[in-house]
């Protein structure tokens, strides 16, 4: 049941009989309670669609007052001061570190999430199938704040000698250099990444193992037949059945993390303003989630609040982005399955 | 589809068995590297998990036995200070989540029925992907919205109430995919021999639909709630800790366990920390009752088709 992550595989999975299951459309009297009721069914899909507008509308109108009074380019810029009547600030760190921890948890969640996906659905015995899964799922029931005490309290300190051993050996490359000196601290870009896959790793297993149990027997019989093993059967059927459905629980995943807020709070140690620029992902940093909830106590004044909003609305629009995407990639994968 | 599996499994054993040499070596070793590496990933994923449980219930387990937990709040203790108990964080924590349910599940439900029993067109798919969006709109993003609405716009104080709101936001997508997930599954010939008897259509909908469907939409709720109860972010903007029993939405402090561990979280003294993960564990426990409480449901009560 991928409802726990919010996903549906029914949304995602065509009906097996190929018939739209729900008629009646024209089962409507027209009387008294049908048509309060249709209303009433209807508003609330109306409600829904004006919420996410309002969200947009809200965002955008108090952003952008903020944004005209900005002294720094707001993409580019790395500054962030945003009290006086002279704010100057830019995301560029923001967007940096938000993207580079994210792409960091997928690269490990993805794999992971596909082969645990795989388990589940081609290879564990019967009796550890369903608790294997539940298990997993099991991962997305932890608040993210317990993964945020967790990363810096319990496995923060284990992950530095793997930082200064891939310093050490990959150290030549912008990345994995110790230029600013961070691989001794578990505050690091990089490890945030490795406990974001941990936090979106049930997300991508869930929607994974739904379209991986939807490949159709007789594709799998086919491969078979014809000598495949048990790889090669997984890889010319079940795979290409669910690549779609891999991509869009990756995007999901992508999603999640991306608006993740307080585990990279607690683990990602802020750098302090003015810091100079670096690629390297032994470095702290704030994600745009973590910086507006570091800085929530800064509220005080439309303008403050106003920059806050302004990277709200460039993580809103990134996610939607994604989400889309995502939405796009399970529409096609409709058009042309059956 | 279980017993499909065992039928696949047979086929390469067996020919295996009978020394027939139509496999290379290369392929068969290739298939056994493959069977591990999924043996292993599973493996890989489980380590965070009984890490994380088995830290928590280490450095957590000790506080909740004493009864002190449970029935008292840290109203006049320091962070210096043993004892105290979370019930006022507990007790927070729940009035929320209520609130939010209240508001958030009739929309949710008929966002739900309306999607599956009366969408059609551009308008059904507008809201299905409105539904999609709202799923990602990441929970600060959620409690930003809130703000930039009941405090910058109408100035209200930031109370318990603007918390439900934001998390009404994050749990109506949840029970609006489940409803949906759970309406499709009611067979259509229950509708349609509703229909043929001439009962009109939001009849069938609330005395056939709905009652086969119920188990699931409950479920449906029931992790949409444990969803919303261990959200923080909302928290850390709307919503600021007190150490009293609180029971307000609409007027000031209410304290629930998110809060209580962030701000413990940042005492360095030990009665402090240990408090931060008992309040830790309580949280993952009450999340943990209302999944498996889902889960219950859902087993005992699948939608009989």
């Amino acid at each position: 049941m991928s409802s726990l992550t919010g996903a549906s595989a029914v949304d995602h999975v065509p009906d097996p009989s190929g018939h739209s299951p729900l008629g009646g459309a024209r089962a409507s009297t027209g009387r008294l309670g049908d048509r309060l009721f249709g209303g009433a069914a209807t508003g609330a899909g109306l409600l829904v669609i004006a919420i996410v507008t309002l969200i947009a509308v809200f965002l955008l109108s108090q952003a952008v007052p903020a944004l005209s009074r900005n002294g720094a380019n707001f993409l580019t810029s790395t500054e962030w001061n945003v009290a006086g009547d002279h704010p100057r600030f830019g995301i560029a760190n923001l967007l940096w570190t938000t993207v580079a921890s994210s792409v960091i948890a997928m690269l490990i969640a993805v794999p992971l999430g596909v082969g645990v996906a795989l388990f589940v659905t081609q290879y564990a015995p019967r009796w550890l199938s369903r608790p294997a899964a539940s298990l997993v799922d099991l991962l997305a029931a932890v608040p993210s704040i317990v993964y945020g005490l967790w990363g810096a309290y319990v496995f923060g300190p284990h992950i530095t000698g793997l930082q200064s051993g891939l310093s050490s050996v990959l150290g030549w490359i912008p990345f994995f250099s110790n230029s600013t000196g961070g691989v001794d601290s578990s505050g690091t870009i990089f490890f945030i990444g490795i406990v974001l896959s941990i936090m979106v790793l049930p997300i991508v297993t869930a929607l994974s193992r739904e379209v991986f149990a939807q490949t159709p027997a007789t594709h799998k019989e086919a491969a078979l037949a014809l000598g495949a093993t048990r790889w090669e059967m997984i890889r010319t059927a079940v795979l290409p059945f669910g690549r779609p459905g891999v991509i869009s629980a990756s995007m999901l995943g992508l999603g999640r993390a991306l608006g993740e807020t307080v585990a990279v709070a607690i683990i990602l140690s802020s750098l302090a303003n003015g810091t100079g620029w670096s690629f390297s992902l032994f470095n702290g940093g704030e994600t745009f989630a973590s910086k507006i909830a570091n800085n929530a106590g800064e509220f005080d004044s439309p303008q403050k609040t106003g920059a806050f909003i302004a990277a709200g609305l460039v993580l809103f629009v990134l996610t939607f982005i994604v989400n889309a995407i995502a939405r796009i990639v399970i529409e096609r994968r409709k058009a042309f399955t059956e | 589809m279980t017993t499909l599996d065992t039928t696949f499994d047979a086929v390469p054993r067996d020919t295996a068995r009978t020394g027939f040499k139509g496999r290379s070596s290369g392929r068969a070793v290739r298939n056994e590297i493959a069977r591990i590496v999924m043996w292993a990933s599973f493996l890989i994923a489980m380590i965070p998990l009984v890490w994380i449980l088995g830290s928590v219930v280490v450095k957590g387990g000790q506080l909740l036995l004493a009864s002190d937990w449970w029935t008292n709040s840290q109203r006049g203790i320091t962070a210096r200070h043993v004892g105290g108990g979370a019930i006022h964080a507990i007790q927070g924590t729940l009035i929320e989540a209520a609130a939010t349910a209240v508001i958030a599940v009739p929309v949710a439900v008929l966002t739900g029925i309306y999607l599956v029993e009366y969408g059609r067109g551009a308008l059904a798919r507008a809201v299905s992907f409105m539904v999609d969006i709202l799923t990602g709109v990441p929970s600060i993003v959620a409690a930003l919205f809130i703000y930039a609405v009941w405090v910058t716009t109408f100035g209200f104080q930031r109370v318990g109430f603007a918390v439900c709101l934001t998390l009404v936001l994050l749990m109506i997508p949840v029970v609006v995919r489940s409803t949906e997930e759970m309406l499709k599954l009611v067979p259509n010939e229950l509708r349609e021999a509703s229909y043929a008897l001439g009962v009109p259509k939001w009849k069938t909908v609330v005395k056939v639909v709905l009652p086969t469907a119920f188990s699931g939409i409950v479920t449906g709720v029931l992790l949409g709630l444990a969803r919303i109860m261990g959200e923080t972010a909302p928290l850390l903007i709307l919503g600021p800790y007190t150490k009293s029993i609180a029971t307000d939405l609409f007027g000031g402090l209410m304290p629930t366990l998110p809060t209580m561990i962030n701000t413990d979280r940042q005492q360095a003294l030990q009665p402090a920390v240990d408090r931060v993960w008992a309040a830790s564990l309580t949280l993952i426990l009450l999340i943990l009752v209302l999944n498996l409480a889902g889960r219950v449901v859902s087993r005992y009560g699948k939608v009989r088709a």
